[in-house]
């Protein structure tokens, strides 16, 4: 064992790379809920995000490119819950559940040609004087810009939900679709808005581990984190700044336990592997103990007429 | 009062299978209150919706201002000086006082001046409200109030009231018009709709009267006794229940230092409560709403658990059964809220009936249920109890509260109880159902069962008590005959620091 070859620098900077997947899915899933909308198949849209951002990027050559394909990958793929619940009346949860199995099935078929595939390198974004600053500059300002983009949309949400009168609406639909339809606000219109920017982040945070992350394109390689962004937005009781700290806590004890496992630690793996999961759930939980509680309308159907 | 400032010409409103309002004229003058009366059904809800813009007239005008008034929806209305409060609140729970305000506003300034002219406006009308306070945390008073305000800050020309005072305790409703009558002395006219005829006559200046979707009078609420109102609702000279006079027999129900905390949070918990029913007896028990009515209710349904000996049927003891073993042996209840206690929403009147009578109607045997029978006992139900439903199939839900509520005292009244309870018999529901129910109360004592009416209506307590006593903070006063009370005397009953219900008997 030989916990001397961490370096704490590059792990904590490699703690925000693994935690910014997470932390667009998160964000994205909590507008959505904010609305009113319980959307399961996060995972669906992120995997489907990773091989559209990744097949994208790969015949372009432009890894932009890629991350604004992902971005329009998931949103259709949101779309099509949409359709189901908002247009169709369906159940949110079978629908949600059902768009992850269709996501996954639908980037395997589309990324049967791109196994082993190289994608094009992301360029990295050291933002000028502020990455020289030692410890700090390589950790938080010398990342590639969608961490930073993670970062802002955090920001930005926190705002608009706190602040604006769009964000005020858009929770106002959320905790009571008909009161706030009785007083002229159009409730399905509001929700398919959200859900598409739902979909958006996650098929963003999806190509963010195809394309920068890994990079490389393997089945089913989100591997749960659209589970764990749900778990989040519930753990971190619906507030954008418990979402990006549970981020990186999980990010964080990823990394660690991945260096301990290197380090070569006499903890069994198993016991490392399930570390993050453990620790992220357990320190919001004990955070969540306070008032706050989950939009009124979560999960329920609006019918104009009823 | 200067000149009219809402005139309703002929309005008229069908919709499939029912004319709702049939040619309906009448004016609103500046700075008038007005009231709306008229039995559940009669199209008050309605004629209002067309003035607040939420529904479109068949034909017939209406002139604001002298000008054409045509809203095609409620932003319309409210630009044009017209704001309504409505009878369920439309507020989001879990925002705050400011939050839900803004919501209701087209322009709605920054929330800083907004929570000052919050501020501002509860204080000129006597409604303190705190802009920062969650909704969900204020009581049903306080609700009302930022509806009011939300309404005020648009500063209204006509402010529609449908059914403001149901939710409201008696020094919430004093508070009430107070608030009312000041806006009308500064030149805002109010429609008000209400049931509650004796509030008509302390606040309002002219009544229209509809039935059926047409007016068929106007008075002066001052001037005219709320009995006289009440036929004019009805169309027919109301009948006063009345009593057979039966024999009053042995002790059926006795409690005995009945002490029981309540189960919710924001209860009351019930105090060393000890009463005697006797067979042929109505036993009225009154107090302000959240004196430990529900508790009693629970206790005595057998939902609250208590000591076996706390309460004696026919003197055995039955304080530890629960609700199936105290129905088997003639204990019934029925419970205040209609929706989700009494009866299940989503459930057809069938399985509803079946809910609480398949113990003593025999409509299940070995597990099974008996359909057949459980349907003829809800079309007797049904029939008994004129209940307005196209079927017995229908859901409990797609009752109005009347019917529903007709319903749900029907059904346990036909099942022949020993003793009954009720709480709250004819909340909500128009003068002649509610007449019809206490009939049905008067002779099921008559024919021998026990009663115990809690109600806050004193008016009706007095009609059909032998008996009366108060709750008050979980403790019941002594028990009284009601015929000799004064009004004073129930006052005080009713506990010194609830000293305003006098006003209102």
């Amino acid at each position: 064992m030989d916990l001397s070859s961490i370096n704490p620098i590059l792990l904590l900077a490699s703690l925000i790379v693994a935690a910014t997947p997470l932390l667009l899915a998160a964000i994205g899933e909590l507008v959505v809920e904010k609305a009113g909308v319980l959307n399961l198949g996060v995972e669906g849209m992120m995997i489907t995000g990773a091989i559209c951002g990744f097949a994208i990027a790969v015949n372009t050559g432009s890894p932009v490119v890629g991350l604004i394909a992902a971005a329009g990958g998931g949103a259709v793929l949101s779309l099509l819950f949409a359709l189901l619940t908002q247009f169709a009346m369906a159940n949110q949860v079978a629908s949600g559940l059902s768009l992850t199995l269709f996501g996954l099935g639908l980037s395997a078929l589309i990324g049967q040609d791109y196994q082993g595939v190289k994608p094009p390198a992301f360029p990295k974004g050291d933002i000028p004087v502020l990455s020289d600053i030692p410890v700090l500059g390589p950790i938080l300002f010398s990342q590639d810009f969608v961490v930073y983009l993670a970062f802002f949309l955090t920001l930005g949400v926190w705002v608009m939900l706190k602040y604006s009168r769009a964000g005020l609406i858009l929770r106002a639909v959320g905790e009571n679709h008909d009161a706030a339809h009785a007083l002229g606000y159009k409730v399905v219109r509001i929700r398919v808005l959200a859900i598409l920017f739902g979909g958006a982040c996650a098929g963003l945070g999806g190509a963010y581990i195809s394309l920068i992350r890994v990079p490389q394109w393997t089945e089913g390689m989100t591997a749960g984190i659209g589970w764990i962004a749900l778990a989040l937005v519930v753990f971190a009781s619906w507030k954008p700044w418990r979402v990006l700290l549970g981020a990186c806590l999980f990010g964080g004890v990823s990394v660690l336990q991945l260096n301990l496992q290197a380090a070569g630690v006499a903890i069994p793996v198993e016991y490392l592997a399930m570390s993050p999961y453990l620790i992220t759930i357990i320190v919001l939980v004990i955070m969540s103990a306070d008032r706050s509680r989950a939009p009124a309308s979560l999960g329920k159907g609006f019918h104009a007429g009823s | 009062m200067t000149g009219t400032l809402l005139s309703i010409n002929g309005l008229t409103k069908a919709y499939p299978g029912v004319v709702a309002n049939d040619s309906v004229s009448f004016d609103i003058g500046q700075g008038e209150v007005h009231a709306l009366l008229g039995e559940n059904g009669a199209g008050k809800s309605t004629l209002v919706k067309m003035i607040y813009g939420l529904v479109k007239p068949d034909q017939g005008t209406m002139q604001l201002r002298g000008a054409d008034y045509a809203p095609v929806q409620p932003s319309a209305a409210r630009a044009a000086g017209v704001a309504m409060v409505f009878q369920h609140f439309s507020l989001f729970e879990a925002l705050n006082v400011a939050e839900n305000i803004a919501l209701g506003m087209e322009n709605p300034p920054s929330m800083r001046d907004l929570a000052t002219r919050i501020r501002e406006v509860s204080e000129m009308y006597g409604l303190p409200l705190d802009p920062a306070r969650i909704v969900g945390d204020l009581s049903a008073g306080e609700r009302q109030r930022v509806e009011i305000i939300r309404c005020l800050l648009q500063d209204p020309k006509l402010l529609i009231m449908d059914e403001p005072t149901s939710v409201l305790t008696p020094q919430e409703v004093e508070i009430l018009f107070q608030t009312l009558r000041k806006l009308s002395s500064e030149g805002t006219a109010i429609l008000y709709i209400s049931h509650k005829l004796e509030e008509i006559r302390a606040l309002c200046d002219n009544a229209t009267i509809l039935r059926l979707g047409k007016v068929v009078g106007k008075c002066t609420p001052r001037d005219t006794t709320a009995r006289d109102m009440a036929e004019m609702m009805v169309g027919s000279s109301l009948h006063v229940p009345e009593r057979a006079g039966g024999e009053i027999g042995p002790v059926l129900l006795k409690i005995n230092d009945l002490s029981v905390p309540s189960p919710s949070e924001f209860g009351t918990s019930l105090k060393n409560i000890s009463l005697a029913v006797r067979a042929g007896e109505v036993l009225g028990l009154g107090g302000v709403a959240g004196n430990g009515q529900d508790e009693l209710l629970g206790a005595l349904s057998g939902e609250i658990p208590t000591a076996p000996g706390a309460i004696k049927l026919d003197g055995k003891a039955i304080g530890a059964f629960g609700p199936v073993a105290r129905r088997r042996l003639g204990l019934l209840t029925a419970p205040e809220e209609r929706l989700g206690h009494a009866a299940a929403p989503d459930m057809s009147l069938i399985e509803n009936a079946l809910l609480t009578g398949s113990v003593r109607e025999g409509l299940e045997s070995r597990g099974f249920l008996k359909w057949g029978k459980a349907k003829s006992f809800a079309e007797a139900i049904i029939e008994r109890f004129d209940v307005r439903t196209p079927g017995p199939g229908n859901a409990a839900r797609s009752l109005s509260g009347g019917n529903l509520q007709k319903f749900v005292i029907g059904r346990e009244v036909m099942q022949r109880p020993e003793v009954l309870v009720v709480n709250q018999p004819t909340w909500g529901v128009d003068a002649a159902a509610a007449a019809s129910i206490r009939q049905a109360l008067l002779d099921l004592a008559a024919g021998g069962a026990a009663v115990i009416v809690i109600s806050q209506d004193l008016d009706e307590l007095m009609e059909i008590s032998d008996h009366f006593g108060a709750l008050n903070e979980g403790r019941l006063s002594d028990i009284r005959p009601a015929k000799d009370l004064s009004v004073d005397e129930i006052g005080l009953m009713m506990g010194g620091s609830h000293g305003m219900e006098v006003a209102h008997v």
